[in-house]
């Protein structure tokens, strides 16, 4: 009995419309365990958290809480039995105060009507627990997403939760927010409650969790402690690869082209001290023909800010975009795509793709103009643009006529990549290509942006990931607080010299300094 | 400062932003009523009389019910557009029954259009079908069992059903001054609407429907059982309203009450509640009715708008509410 671990997974199998995706997969939650899932995309993940918190049916196995047998039909269910989803986008009311989204179902009565005094104080309570500092009386639409989400958890952790389930819960968090997190999910920890932790981030899963459960193609592939796990066996375990065999090619799809700098001619593209209140303070960039030069920086540093700024999507207070030496005028996005800029944002979901429409239709969205005479759009020749780029981004689907949104991440990414392709630009601006998508489709559009560069585009890449920067770019620029704080070159450009940067500054003053 | 209290600083801060910001929004109708009122008092020396404003009060009880009722409904982010219908049936039941008893009279009118509020309720939870739609046919269906039931007749009070037909006549002398029935009634309805909304679990979770209902269904909450709720209450209130109008004009009208599910609306959202539902509220509701209902007040005291200007008037300052609303409450 004291073997039995707080959640037992047993041979859990499911099925869609015939397709198995999971296919005999165990999983094992011990008390106070916070507890990694990872896998590549249709690894199986979603479908498993799924089973767990009562959103699916299984179709095989065995589901085990606290030694008894359980067989959730709704998240209902699992809820009344202590089994709590967060979610990515967080199901919580806006409108409504904190207290309220933490009790509501529940509320504190006396005599049969709510009780505010109880039910603000037992909300103070819990927050308290968890070592939040929010005002249980706030609406909930006057916190930001990181507080949202605590208060979610608060929520799962007062209807006495004994499993937590954090579905990717830092994508959109900021470091500061990350750390509330962590402090929370210690909390959790020393209650005994049980925490499952998915997310793309080995830095974080190093961080909080103790063990992890690999999955591929819907199977259970292992379960390791992480101490001791070097990350690229892990990376290994998920992809099914031999360690030699990925050491030789580094952990990113760029390979060895650092060296093309094009030092001495005008760039192809410069932005001059562009500066935007704080947010934005003198920042000057550039990137030659055929180069790749990314852009570092915790969240806020002013990134996404610069790439804006370039792109005409915000006006600046002072500065200058010059191409090829010539000062641009761009007044609005539509003046820089003119101009042969693109600009793949960090956000898919809401600024990318339309849900809803095919791949044809999402592919050609930018380029229709070109495709049409009197407004009315040549089929033939969309056909011929899609089929074309279908092939050379690899873009997997059943056909240019299937939904986006039922493609997995790194193929909607494809698209859009296609999208701004197929309008032959001369300068690409990236911000986070890879985020969210899984170690495979990385790799793959890691290689797409790698060709372009061949190809002679120019290109600005914002990414997290320094493996990434370190191994695919010629030049890395580093922000913080809305300013350059260094520029690595050459075999300056490494893990440590970014974070360095990130943090302190340049590197020579952090040297300095001690 | 560390950098825990930063964050806990700027979260207040927000709060009050927010805070200000939303009772600028919901009091805005406020703002307007005071001062419309105090442009009446100044111009009209008829206008602070008590017979003045337990007149304008009066006339907008019944009117005041149903606006109550789809306070409920819109909160929900829903919509009723049977009510003015319901009135009318409740009206001319009530009208023909009043010679069994002023129980029996009100019992009836409440209960039938109670009943069809029921069945919007239904058909909206359980068909899922769009309540825009469901109250739509509902409104044109009422309309019909009205005139079917009368058979397109006006229905009078019996003069021997004095019991009844003081409901909407009579009224109860409170000392200082004396206040009709229905406007009793009409502030009872508040004041327990007022309760429900804030201190039961039927009345959070109304908001929370509205807000959204995705999230209300995985927080658990029977979202079903509060859609049927709210749209039942709207057809009691409104029921409710067709009796009082019935007592008062002494007749039970099929063609009564005709827009009425408009000018509620009206006033549920030139109160300040938002029609997308989730925020807003009984009290918002009471300053947008009192405000409409003293600009109209205003037009009869002037005298000489004629009928025709004070609906192009209505029109234009209800959408200048709005659009001042709507302002306000993009600041935050």
């Amino acid at each position: 009995m004291n073997d039995e671990p707080l959640l037992r997974m047993e041979g859990i199998r499911k099925v869609f419309s015939g397709v198995v995706a999971l296919d005999g997969v165990d999983f094992r939650l011990e008390r106070g365990e916070v507890h990694a899932l990872v896998g590549e995309n249709g690894a199986g993940k979603s479908t498993l958290i799924k089973i767990m918190t009562g959103a699916y049916r299984r179709d095989g196995g065995r589901v085990l809480l606290e030694g008894r047998e359980v067989n959730f039909r709704s998240p209902e269910e699992a809820q009344g039995e202590g089994v709590v989803a967060v979610y990515q986008e967080v199901n919580l009311l806006a409108f409504r105060t904190v207290a309220e989204n933490i009790f509501l179902g529940r509320e504190p009565r006396r005599l049969g009507f709510i009780d505010w005094g109880r039910m603000n104080a037992a909300a103070g309570a819990i927050l308290d627990r968890l070592g939040l500092d929010i005002d249980p009386r706030a609406p909930l639409g006057s916190l930001n997403i990181a507080l949202r989400q605590m208060v979610a958890i608060a929520r799962g952790v007062s209807s006495g939760a004994k499993v937590v389930v954090l579905d990717e819960p830092t994508s959109s968090l900021t470091e500061h927010e990350v750390s509330i997190l962590y402090d929370v999910i210690r909390r959790l920890k020393a209650e005994g409650v049980g925490v499952v932790y998915i997310s793309h981030r080995f830095d974080e899963l190093y961080t909080v969790c103790d063990r992890v459960t690999i999955l591929r193609d819907g199977r259970f592939v292992a379960a390791r402690p992480l101490a001791g796990l070097e990350k690229i066996d892990l990376v290994c375990l998920m992809l099914g690869k031999q360690r030699d065999e990925l050491q030789r090619g580094g952990a990113t799809a760029f390979g060895e082209r650092q060296g093309a700098g094009t030092e001495g001619a005008t760039p192809l593209l410069r932005a001059e001290n562009l500066t935007r209140g704080r947010r934005l303070d003198h920042v000057t960039v550039e990137a030659g023909r055929g180069e790749i030069v990314g852009m570092a920086g915790l969240l806020g540093s002013g990134r996404t800010e610069t790439a804006r700024a370039i792109f005409g999507a915000d006006p600046v207070e002072e500065g200058r975009v010059l191409l090829e030496g010539k000062p641009l005028a761009v007044n609005s996005p539509n003046d820089a795509i003119d101009a042969g800029l693109a600009f793949l944002t960090e956000d898919r979901k809401a600024e990318g793709i339309i849900p809803e429409l095919s791949v044809r239709e999402n592919l050609t969205l930018a380029a229709l103009p070109e495709m049409s005479r009197f407004g009315v759009v040549s089929r033939a020749r969309q056909d011929e643009v899609v089929e074309r780029f279908m092939k050379r981004l690899g873009i997997k689907a059943s056909s240019a006529d299937q939904k986006i949104r039922e493609l997995s991440g790194g193929n909607q990414q494809k698209v859009l990549l296609a999208r701004w392709l197929c309008k032959n630009p001369r300068f690409l601006i990236l911000d986070e290509p890879t985020r969210g998508i899984d170690v495979g489709a990385k790799g793959e559009i890691q290689s797409l942006i790698n060709e372009q560069a061949a190809s002679g585009l120019g290109v600005l890449m914002i990414s997290s990931e320094l493996e990434e920067l370190v191994e695919g770019c010629c030049r890395v620029v580093v922000m913080r607080d809305g300013r350059c704080a260094a520029e690595l070159r050459g075999a300056d450009i490494s893990q440590e010299n970014i974070i360095h940067a990130m943090a302190e500054g340049s590197a020579g003053e952090v040297m300095s300094d001690e | 400062m560390s950098q825990a209290e930063m964050t806990a600083g700027s979260v207040r801060g927000r709060t009050v932003r927010a805070k200000a910001a939303s009772f600028l929004q919901r009091q805005g109708a406020l703002v307007a009523l005071v001062a419309v009122a105090v442009f009446a008092f100044a111009r009209y020396e008829r206008f602070l009389t008590e017979e003045n404003l337990t007149n304008v009060l009066r006339q907008n009880s019944m009117l005041g019910l149903v606006a109550l009722g789809m306070t409920f409904v819109i909160l929900t982010g829903g919509i009723d557009l049977s009510v003015g219908s319901l009135v009318a049936v409740a009206g001319v039941v009530a009208a023909g029954l009043a010679d069994r008893g002023i129980l029996a009279a009100v019992a009836a009118g409440v209960g039938v259009a109670t009943a069809l509020g029921l069945v919007n309720g239904l058909v909206i939870a359980k068909a899922r079908i769009q309540p825009f739609i469901v109250t739509l046919a509902m409104m044109i269906a009422a309309r019909g069992v009205a005139l079917v039931y009368t058979g397109e007749k006006t229905l009078s009070v019996p003069a021997g059903a004095q019991a009844f037909r003081e409901l909407g006549r009579g009224r109860v002398d409170l000392g200082a001054f004396s206040a009709p029935y229905p406007v009793l009634i009409l502030l009872a309805a508040y004041a327990l609407g007022w309760f429900v909304l804030n201190y039961t679990r039927f009345g959070r979770h109304t908001y929370a429907l509205g807000d959204s209902e995705e999230a209300a269904r995985l927080m658990g909450l029977n979202v079903g059982r509060v859609t049927v709720g709210v749209y039942t209450l709207s057809g009691a209130l409104a029921g409710l309203a067709g009796v009082l109008l019935a007592s008062r004009l002494g007749t039970g009208q099929p063609v009564a009450a005709v827009g009425w599910e408009l000018d509620a609306i009206a006033a549920v959202v030139v109160g300040g509640t938002l029609l997308t539902g989730g925020q807003g509220g009984v009290g918002s509701t009471l300053v947008g009715m009192l405000l409409l209902a003293l600009i109209f007040n205003i037009f009869n005291l002037e005298g000489w708008i004629s009928p025709w200007w004070q609906l192009v008037l209505r029109g234009v300052i209800l959408l200048a509410v709005v659009v001042v609303q709507n302002r306000l409450s993009r600041r935050k």
